[in-house]
């Protein structure tokens, strides 16, 4: 396995998902000898899982079983151990989107954080591109080298532990893109253009607040940037469930109400292509709907965009 | 791949247009007449320039490179406070309507009517510096014949095909075929399942995303696949070297194993994919190129009514590509295409066969289940499947289906919004305007399959914790 090429069974030094159920899991580095403690019992590396194949079915010591997975960055941005925010897949996507990336492109990024967005760049941009990316606190810095280099990704990305403010990325005109999730990036930018290939590029900076974003497209107008756009994306998750509402007594005769009930339950049923379970109580109706969670993010931050064109 | 010939546009290229936001994909041709946003022009001028060169549209349509010119500040800097003594008698601008045709008429430059219109505008000076800004801005925009000419990209394409005409791509947002591509996690070196009907776009997209690097197999309905949007991004032909096509109707045959070359699509069927299949390789761009190109600039007319709609496209042109082939082509070169499309059907299935497909992503007029239900069989463990529908209720339906069958984890339904916003100094605001819908998404991962495999799942089931067994069947 590797973050950027799929292998079909599980080896030692790979790092894989174990999945509980309901969103609940966790990566695990696979080792001869290694044990994991899990609520459902202990999983034995060299025997439960060196040899078998990504998708298994694992039976855990006290009879319970989990899944496990062969990693992608989208696992791993579920599951990493947070150093920093990070930024989640559905921001990601549309960054990765709009910058442009593809097998060969050659990114700027900062900071590195806890290297969220970092495993999906590499990701698209493997085999043949390369990521830069800069992080100014030291420890974040060589902690995401040695997890790049436990992913094996190591190959395509350069990270550097200066300040993207003062000291740029470290590259002048290579980049086809360069991401920017700094605090205040709008003193970045210069170093932004910079990194850039002559020819031109994308670029984007994701900030909280509107007042960043504002300082952010002054400095991109200053600097000749054209089509600044600020965006802002929400994931809305739906939970799927069969719910039963009760139907009404308005009073009519007690017969007569029953038959009803089951004549209203009936047309509900032939309205519908699928059809419901029978439902388990008279006088309710079933039917399956998708519910909005009780809770969402309503704010992450918000995209600029922008294209560094020759003129 | 394309750095070498990357960043020049060159005759023969697909190109975008762009004029603020506004995007038309054209094929560079000479001496070819192209109507985009009210204006016409040759596109001669612009081979050889740089990619993402803006040119000024002149009178005889050619097009001249603009350089960047300082914002012609205006000079007294006067402006008003609020508009109480403002009012709209109609008679603010000096100049009439047939003045105005006549600077045109004289080939008067865009930016200076504007200049004029500015000057001749009794109330511009009483106008606040914000209201002067967004006045200047709208007549900009109606004068100043100006375009950009971009290389194409899914962010491009996807962008436009949302504008343009959204029916032909299932109202799918580009927001969320970016979620499509994440979640899919498609990259370099994947062996990947795509059933779309939007036009090629996101086949398109996933190929964007591959660079050329692993296999595709793309399932299509009818007669051939449609590849108006895919032809928009100007893939090299390499690319078109690991993308594989396979019949819808011939999945059944992989899956039961009884697929054999013999059962090729029926002659009438087979001459229109010839054509097609023909579309990605050199001999017949032009003729691609052209219907693409038709395909792209069709404006909205066809909301209303898709299917006949898409019918009425694709297959005249199909079938003129078809009439050219047979013209040129003797019985033999019949053969021959006949031979070759036989050959490659072969190798798709057989990429089929392994069952071993590194992500399935599913977008298409058609009800999902059907198609989510046989094509995961192709699907091997533990790989990210995506279905994307333009309703809800089919998904919820997949959704249940999925979980009586098994071997699919982390199952999620859902859909982005996406807000665009203004920001201008002082003037900063979520944007008057935003989408309604842009789709939802089905998303999931594969795993063994157990209750299929070994049929023994009752016995193994009765030996685990009911509690477990109770938690997982809830929330699995």
């Amino acid at each position: 396995m590797s973050f950027v090429e799929y292998g079909d069974t599980i080896k030692e030094g790979d790092t894989a998902v174990v999945f509980l159920g309901h969103e609940s899991m966790f990566p695990v580095k696979v080792q001869d000898g290694g044990k994991t403690q899990t609520k459902y019992g202990v999983i034995r590396h060299s025997t439960d899982l060196i040899g078998k194949p990504y998708g298994s079915k694992v039976t855990c010591s006290k009879g319970g079983w989990v899944y496990i997975l062969h990693p992608t960055p989208e696992l791993w941005t579920l599951n990493l151990p947070h150093r920093t925010q990070i930024l989640y897949s559905t921001d990601i996507s549309l960054i990765t989107m709009m910058l442009e990336l593809k097998p060969g492109s050659i990114v700027c990024e900062s900071g590195t954080g806890s290297g969220s967005l970092s495993h999906a760049i590499i990701r698209t941009i493997a085999p043949t591109g390369h990521l830069y990316t800069v992080e100014f606190h030291q420890q974040r810095a060589e902690k995401a080298i040695e997890e790049f280099r436990e992913h094996k990704v190591d190959h395509l990305v350069t990270v550097k532990n200066q300040d993207v403010c003062k000291n740029g990325f470290g590259v002048t005109n290579v980049a086809d893109a360069v991401f920017l999730d700094i605090p205040s990036p709008w003193e970045a930018i210069g170093h932004a253009k910079s990194a850039l290939k002559h020819e031109g590029g994308r670029i984007c900076s994701f900030s909280p607040c509107i007042e960043q974003v504002q300082r952010t497209c002054l400095a991109l107008k200053e600097h000749g940037f054209t089509e600044i756009n600020t965006s802002e994306i929400l994931l809305r998750v739906y939970n799927v469930r069969t719910i039963s509402l009760q139907i009404p007594d308005l009073g009519k005769a007690v017969k007569e109400d029953n038959s009803s009930a089951a004549a209203f339950d009936r047309g509900n049923q032939s309205n519908q292509d699928a059809p419901c379970a029978a439902s388990p109580q008279p006088g309710t109706v079933q039917f399956k709907s998708s519910v909005p969670l009780r809770e969402m993010v309503g704010h992450t931050g918000y995209l600029t965009f922008a294209t560094k064109s020759l003129f | 791949m394309e750095e070498g010939r990357g960043h020049v546009i060159l005759e023969g290229d697909w190109a975008v247009l762009k004029k603020d936001e506004v995007f038309k994909a054209v094929a560079v041709l000479r001496r070819r007449k192209i109507i985009f946003e009210k204006q016409w022009f040759y596109l001669d001028n612009a081979i050889g320039h740089i990619y993402g060169t803006t040119f000024e549209v002149t009178s005889g349509g050619s097009l001249q490179p603009k350089k960047k010119v300082e914002e012609a500040a205006t000079e007294t800097k006067e402006a008003g406070t609020d508009n109480r003594n403002i009012v709209d008698d109609g008679k603010s601008q000096k100049l009439t309507h047939d003045d105005i045709k006549a600077l045109k008429d004289k080939g008067i430059k865009g930016q200076e009517i504007v200049q004029q219109l500015i000057e001749n505008s009794t109330t511009f000076r009483d106008k606040t510096e914000f209201a002067q800004d967004k006045y200047i801005k709208k007549k900009k925009k109606k004068y100043e014949a100006i375009i950009t000419i971009v290389k194409p990209s899914t962010r491009i394409l996807s962008t436009m095909y949302y504008a343009r005409e959204p029916g032909k791509i299932n109202y799918l947002r580009y927001d969320t075929l970016a979620q499509m591509l994440t979640w899919g996690n498609v990259h370099a070196g994947n062996k990947m399942i795509v059933m779309e009907t939007c036009a090629g776009l996101v086949l398109g997209a996933v190929m964007e995303r591959m660079g050329g690097y692993g296999s595709i197999i793309n399932m299509y309905p009818g007669g051939g696949p449609v590849r108006a949007a895919t032809n928009c991004f100007g893939f090299p032909d390499s690319f078109f070297h690991t993308l594989y096509d396979f019949p819808l109707s011939k999945v059944d045959t992989v899956l039961s194993g009884t697929f054999s070359s013999k059962i090729l699509p029926s002659e009438p069927e087979d001459s229109i994919a010839v054509a097609e299949d023909s579309n990605g390789s050199g001999d017949d761009k032009q003729q691609s190129m052209q219907d693409a190109d038709m395909e792209c600039s069709t404006v909205l007319a066809m909301e209303s009514n898709q299917l006949e709609e898409q019918e009425a496209v694709d297959i005249p042109t199909e079938g003129e590509a078809f009439d050219s082939n047979k013209a040129k082509g003797t019985v033999c070169d019949k053969q021959k295409k006949q031979e070759e499309r036989r050959k490659k059907l072969i190798e798709s299935a057989a990429l089929l066969k392994n069952k071993d497909a590194d992500g399935l992503i599913i977008a298409s007029r058609f009800h999902p289940a059907p198609l989510l239900l046989s094509l995961l069989e192709l699907v091997a463990p533990s790989r990210p499947f995506v279905v994307y529908c333009q309703y809800k209720e089919p998904l919820v339906e997949c959704y249940t289906k999925l979980r009586e069958r098994g071997g699919v984890i982390n199952l999620k339904l859902s859909e982005t919004w996406l807000r665009s916003y203004q920001v201008l100094p002082d003037r900063s605001h979520p944007k008057l305007m935003m989408s309604g819908g842009g789709g939802y998404l089905l998303t999931g991962i594969t795993v063994i399959n157990e209750a299929i495999k070994t049929g023994d799942n009752t016995e193994q089931a009765a030996n685990e914790p009911t509690s477990k067994k109770r938690k997982l069947e809830e929330h699995l």
